[in-house]
């Protein structure tokens, strides 16, 4: 009996133990989800270029996670990408003017949409579209009219 | 000439029945799996005891110093890039996704895979088995089921707490012994490492656990009974367990990428 009772006390704690580490390994070593509002609204931008921007990539404003990234794809008519993306429900105060651009976090960090707030008294609501964006920076490309600019220099 | 070739046909033919009789063995268990968990569950957890419970201490060690290691070279290869932030995104991805699963399998083989399947072997060589036929008990059901389901069940906790420590023991290595960091060590960890991840490691748990322990039950059961070939199951449950956790790590690898 007291045999028994040890097997069940050392099994419960470890099941107990092994239940414990799955529950840490999925809330602590996985924070990418920062953004958990089930309350949003959709909004839209065309960027002219969106680097590596993927789907489930936050947006930001003023550094803040508001919402997140739903799909990019390629607009065939307007010849850009359009991005889709959804914004927390509780932040309806955006002005509509408000620009986007798609930024990077840290040197070789992920890329991420912030925000900056505009000046229009019309706020962002569920398919609305924000008409001012700035595209990524693509290095090559910086890198190519860099050296452009320097050969073009030279010449003179 | 003509024995080579008929050597060669034969070993092939022995080893596909092999296959297959491995096969129809492992149904068998699943289909008595269910009636054992309802009817005797004690069994059950016995088990888990002896496979999970018992191997914790090993488990744990293993995993700190696991951990550790992956600290010390992380910070040693990545500060030439300057890019020692990166220190945990490396050493969770590592172990949730490969060490973590794949190092628990391999010392679970090691450590209640023999233990199972000499057990099954020894109590084959001491007609135990015969004997719980003779009473009309079936020995698969009764000795080889309860066994196998403690393995699959203390396998994915295994891993989990092997991954655990292991990240327990990165993070004493690199921020309290080589200054990382902290807040840059976990965040840039919960950044990279996704839901995704985690699944990947949970299935591999979960795959290793059942081709672990299905490998130990059978090797026991279709043992020699004798002394040497119980010392020669044991032996082949080791080795046939690394071998196929490794590829079978390889292909979970591919179809999951």
């Amino acid at each position: 009996m007291q045999q028994t009772r040890s097997v069940e006390i050392g099994t419960g704690l470890f099941v107990l133990l092994g239940m414990s580490a799955l529950f840490f390994l999925t809330t602590q070593t996985t924070g990418g989800d920062t953004f958990s509002a089930s309350d949003t609204f959709k909004v839209e931008a065309r960027f002219e270029n969106v680097g590596s921007l993927k789907s489930r990539a936050p947006v930001a404003m003023s550094g803040v996670t508001i919402g997140r990234v739903t799909s990019v794809v390629f607009d065939p008519d307007s010849l850009e990408a359009k991005v889709t993306f959804v914004i927390d429900a509780k932040y309806d105060k955006i002005p509509d003017d408000s620009d986007a651009s798609i930024l990077t976090a840290g040197l070789l960090g992920s890329q991420y949409i912030g925000l900056q707030a505009g000046g229009s008294d019309t706020y962002l609501e569920d398919g609305s579209e924000i008409y001012f964006t700035q595209s990524a920076i693509v290095l090559e490309n910086l890198i190519g009219k860099f050296l452009v600019s320097s050969n073009s220099g030279d010449d003179e | 000439m003509n024995t080579l070739v008929r050597d060669i046909y034969n070993s092939i033919h022995e080893f596909v029945r092999t296959f297959g009789a491995f096969q129809l063995f492992f149904l068998r268990l699943i289909r008595h799996s269910p009636r054992m968990i309802v009817r005797r569950p004690g069994l059950v957890v016995k088990q888990i005891y002896n496979a999970g419970a018992l191997s914790l201490v090993i488990i744990m060690v293993c995993g700190l110093f696991v951990g550790g290691v992956l600290g010390l070279q992380g910070y040693a290869n990545l500060s030439r890039f300057n890019a020692e932030d990166s220190v945990g995104t490396v050493v969770a991805l590592a172990l949730i996704k490969e060490l973590g699963p794949v190092i628990t399998a391999l010392l679970f083989a090691g450590r209640a895979g023999t233990a199972l399947s000499s057990e099954i072997g020894l109590m084959k060589a001491t007609d135990q088995l015969a004997a719980m036929e003779m009473m009309a008990v079936n020995p698969v059901r009764r000795v080889l089921v309860p066994r196998f389901l403690g393995g699959v069940v203390a396998m994915p906790f295994l891993v989990a707490i092997f991954t655990c420590i292991g990240l327990f023991g990165a993070h004493l290595v690199s921020i309290d012994l080589l200054s990382v960091d902290v807040g840059a060590f976990w965040q840039q960890m919960q950044l990279s490492v996704s839901m995704d991840d985690i699944h990947e490691g949970v299935i591999k748990s979960f795959v290793f656990g059942v081709v672990a322990s299905l490998l130990a039950v059978w090797e026991g059961y279709n043992a020699i009974p004798t002394a040497e070939g119980v010392g020669r199951a044991t032996t082949r449950t080791v080795v046939i367990s690394a071998i196929a956790v490794l590829i079978l790590d390889f292909m979970i690898t591919a179809v999951m990428l």
